[in-house]
């Protein structure tokens, strides 16, 4: 995913209970704010979950998406996550058209970009990467010329980092 | 409530015990299939339960108690139909700020889901419109969702709770067990303010030369008009009250310029948009307020003290930001400007000159129709003379509400109760309903128009079957008359589905005497006094006056919608002469 100059990833710790994504992703669209990006899932603590969210919008507006998040009864804690200071990480996989010919250029241009061959079928093939948005961006580009069938993108998942 | 704690029960059992240790006294609600459960211990339980006519009824009922009595109001419905017949009143408090507990049943857990009979997802529906909602399943849960729901909907920034309660869950067997402290992780309480943005506040307030306090409904709500009169006096700051804060601050008060916005006073949007600070409070710089946002109060400095964090920057900039409880920031706030003062005592000799000036060229007023016809600000006008400012008034929605809120003085909190963010016509009937249950030694009224009171009249039967003795002005012009005056202003008086023939059908006096209430009916001037004198004696039924007005009467002034507050207009076509102001 490109993340645009007005991207913001804000990971949002929420209790674990029935309807809260519904909650916080109705309060997107209720106050005209656009996801770009949405990804749950579990954390060390079986009773709450992390949600993390590219949302697109101006300083101001972030300002009032993170007061009205933290108005939601099951929203514990909010997080902005900087890209200089967080590692974020997400995942692609991707089937692309191979022939038997450029099977072995594909082995090695997935591997140069640190990626994995899930799947070599005679036809297509299956790639992974979980890696950076640029890194993924790049991988993308790459494989373009074999000709792209089916592309499918994780949300973002971010954590701060201690230094 | 003296059962001992942990008594084996069914759900339904259960949720009465939790309501009863909750505190509540009276709910307003309408049984049915998935609720029913709940409605056979309730026939035992001191709670009064009002059967309502209508679940809107129930919701508004339950609004205007907790208006008028500060306290939560509760309304009950069954699943489906009963559950979204509450959706336009849990609308109209959450955007009121009205703490208010809705509880619902719910189909049995197992049939959630299959589009059972009287199904809908309640849940899903109400959360864009709730502070907080839940849907309890298990039966052991109940007690805990109660009890968290009136802490939601009482404490902070107050709202509503939806509690949906799947029909299993009140059947089942369970253990009662009173829930003895609340665990909810991710709500903050923001009630306690910070010292150093309320001597910032305090700093700001003596460095100005022209401030008004602007006050919002969060003033009634944190029952802080006791401070914000002392806040006034020792400040000298002059006052506007919002509609949602008429009551907040004395209408007799030297300092008080009336209401800003759309149809408020000159000097009220006028003292707004000239003033270098806003000493904001409660209120959150709603459109009606500001008019065209980009030009409101152009030079003014903000300080924003409010209980909700989000409403701060929502719409205006704030130079200083108090997030807390009003009563506690106010009384933190005066000693900070007593200092201040000490040092320097601002002058605002001249501010006060020009903004009494405003006031007394530009008072409110309106037209006496020259035929002999009834005129609406008059009829409402002695409404409030001779019931006198201890009376509570409910109003609907238009042109009779602004009429209300404009004529009548207010002299104490709780007394003016209407439907401000959601503007909900059929508001006044059931919230009267509701704050004379809260309030049954105070008279009110709901001033009401005809085409707000063909919406939500039939709760009249509820009142003369309970002995709930409200009284009904509806400011009969025949229309919807907002509408029909906008489209006077802005439709070239292409009147579309605006004229609602009241004055043929109903008989308003005949359908209040099929209810069970005493009609009245008064078209002319001189018959008004005594008509009112009439109803204010009659205590032991309901009354309807049905006021005949003149149809063409107009809201004045007013801020056209979208326009800028400095194009505020007195009358049709009519600016306030500026050129003999000092501005």
């Amino acid at each position: 995913m490109k993340l645009e100059r007005t991207s913001h990833i804000i990971s949002v710790l929420v209790e674990n209970r029935s309807g809260v994504l519904a909650r916080v992703s109705a309060l997107f669209s209720r106050r005209a704010y656009n996801i770009e990006g949405l990804s749950v899932g579990p954390t060390q603590d079986p009773e709450i979950s992390r949600i993390t969210i590219v949302v697109s919008v101006e300083g101001h507006a972030l300002d009032q998406v993170i007061q009205q998040l933290d108005k939601l009864v099951n929203v514990i804690a909010i997080e902005e996550m900087h890209e200089s200071s967080s590692v974020q990480i997400e995942l692609l996989l991707v089937r692309v058209s191979v022939t038997a010919e450029n099977q072995e250029k594909l082995q090695a241009l997935v591997a140069q970009h640190g990626g994995k061959v899930a799947e070599m079928a005679p036809t297509s093939a299956i790639v992974s990467l979980t890696d950076t948005s640029a890194k993924i961006e790049a991988l993308i580009s790459a494989l373009n010329p074999f000709g792209i069938l089916e592309l499918t993108q994780s949300g973002l998942v971010a954590m701060r980092r201690t230094i | 409530m003296s059962d001992k704690n942990d008594k084996k029960m069914n759900g339904a059992a259960s949720l009465v015990r939790s309501l009863e240790h909750a505190g509540v006294e009276v709910m307003f609600g309408i049984p049915g299939g998935a609720i029913l459960p709940a409605y056979d211990p309730l026939y035992d339980s001191t709670i009064r339960h009002i059967l309502v006519r209508h679940e809107q009824g129930a919701g508004h009922a339950a609004t205007g108690y907790a208006q008028a009595t500060g306290r939560v109001g509760v309304c009950i419905a069954t699943s489906g139909p009963g559950a979204t017949n509450l959706v336009t009143p849990i609308a109209d408090a959450q955007m009121d700020s009205v703490p208010m507990v809705a509880i619902t049943g719910q189909v049995p857990s197992g049939a959630i889901g299959t589009d059972a009979f009287q199904e809908a997802d309640i849940r899903g529906i109400t959360m864009p419109i709730t502070k907080h909602n839940y849907l309890v399943t298990n039966p052991a849960d109940i007690p805990q969702a109660i009890a968290e729901a009136f802490h939601v909907a009482a404490s902070g920034r107050p709202g509503v709770v939806l509690v949906d309660i799947a029909k299993d869950a009140l059947t089942a067997e369970t253990t009662f067990k009173w829930p003895t402290s609340i665990s909810l992780p991710g709500y903050r309480d923001h009630s306690q303010p910070k010292q150093g943005d309320v001597d910032d506040a305090a700093a700001l307030i003596a460095q100005s030369s022209r401030p008004v306090l602007y006050v919002g409904g969060g003033v009634i709500k944190a029952n802080a008009s006791r401070e914000l009169l002392a806040l006034a006096e020792a400040s000298g700051i002059p006052v506007v009250t919002t509609l949602m804060a008429r009551g907040a601050f004395p209408d007799s008060h030297p300092l008080h310029l009336g209401m800003p916005g759309m149809h408020g006073t000159v000097a009220a949007v006028t003292a707004l948009q000239k003033s270098d600070l806003l000493i904001t409070l409660g209120a959150r710089f709603d459109d009606r307020v500001t008019g065209k946002l980009s030009t409101f109060a152009p030079v003014a400095k903000v300080i924003h003290a409010d209980i909700d964090p989000a409403e701060i920057g929502k719409n205006r900039k704030a130079d200083v930001a108090i997030v807390g409880d009003l009563k506690l920031t106010i009384n933190l706030l005066l000693p900070a400007l007593k200092a201040q003062y000490a040092k320097a005592r601002p002058d605002f000799t001249v501010w006060i000159k020009q903004v009494n000036s405003w006031r007394s060229t530009f008072p409110l007023g309106y037209d006496i129709p020259k035929d002999g016809a009834l005129s609406p600000q008059y009829v409402i006008e002695r409404l409030g003379k001779i019931s006198g400012p201890d009376t509570i008034f409910t109003a609907g929605v238009g042109q009779h509400q602004m009429w209300a809120s404009q004529f009548i003085s207010y002299e104490k909190p709780r007394t003016w109760l209407n439907s401000g963010g959601l503007g909900t016509m059929g508001y006044a009937v059931p919230a009267a309903m509701g704050a004379k249950v809260g309030a049954p030694d105070t008279t009110v009224w709901a001033i009401d128009g005809d085409g707000c009171f063909q919406m939500t009249n039939q709760e009249l039967v509820t009142c003369a079957l309970n002995n709930i003795p409200i009284k009904v002005a509806v400011i009969n012009n025949e229309s919807l008359g907002m509408v029909r005056q906008w489209q006077t202003l802005f439709y070239n008086e292409r009147y579309s589905n605006t004229d609602l023939h009241s004055k043929r059908i109903p008989d308003f006096t005949k359908l209040a005497d099929a209810m069970g209430c005493i009609g009245l009916r008064c078209e002319r001037p001189e018959d008004v006094d005594k008509t009112i004198e009439k109803a204010m004696s009659i205590n032991d039924q309901p009354v309807v006056v049905d006021f005949g007005v003149f149809r063409d009467a107009m809201v004045w002034p007013m801020v056209a919608a979208g326009t800028s507050n400095d194009e505020i207009m007195v009358a049709r076509e009519l600016a306030p002469d500026w050129d003999s102001q000092e501005l």
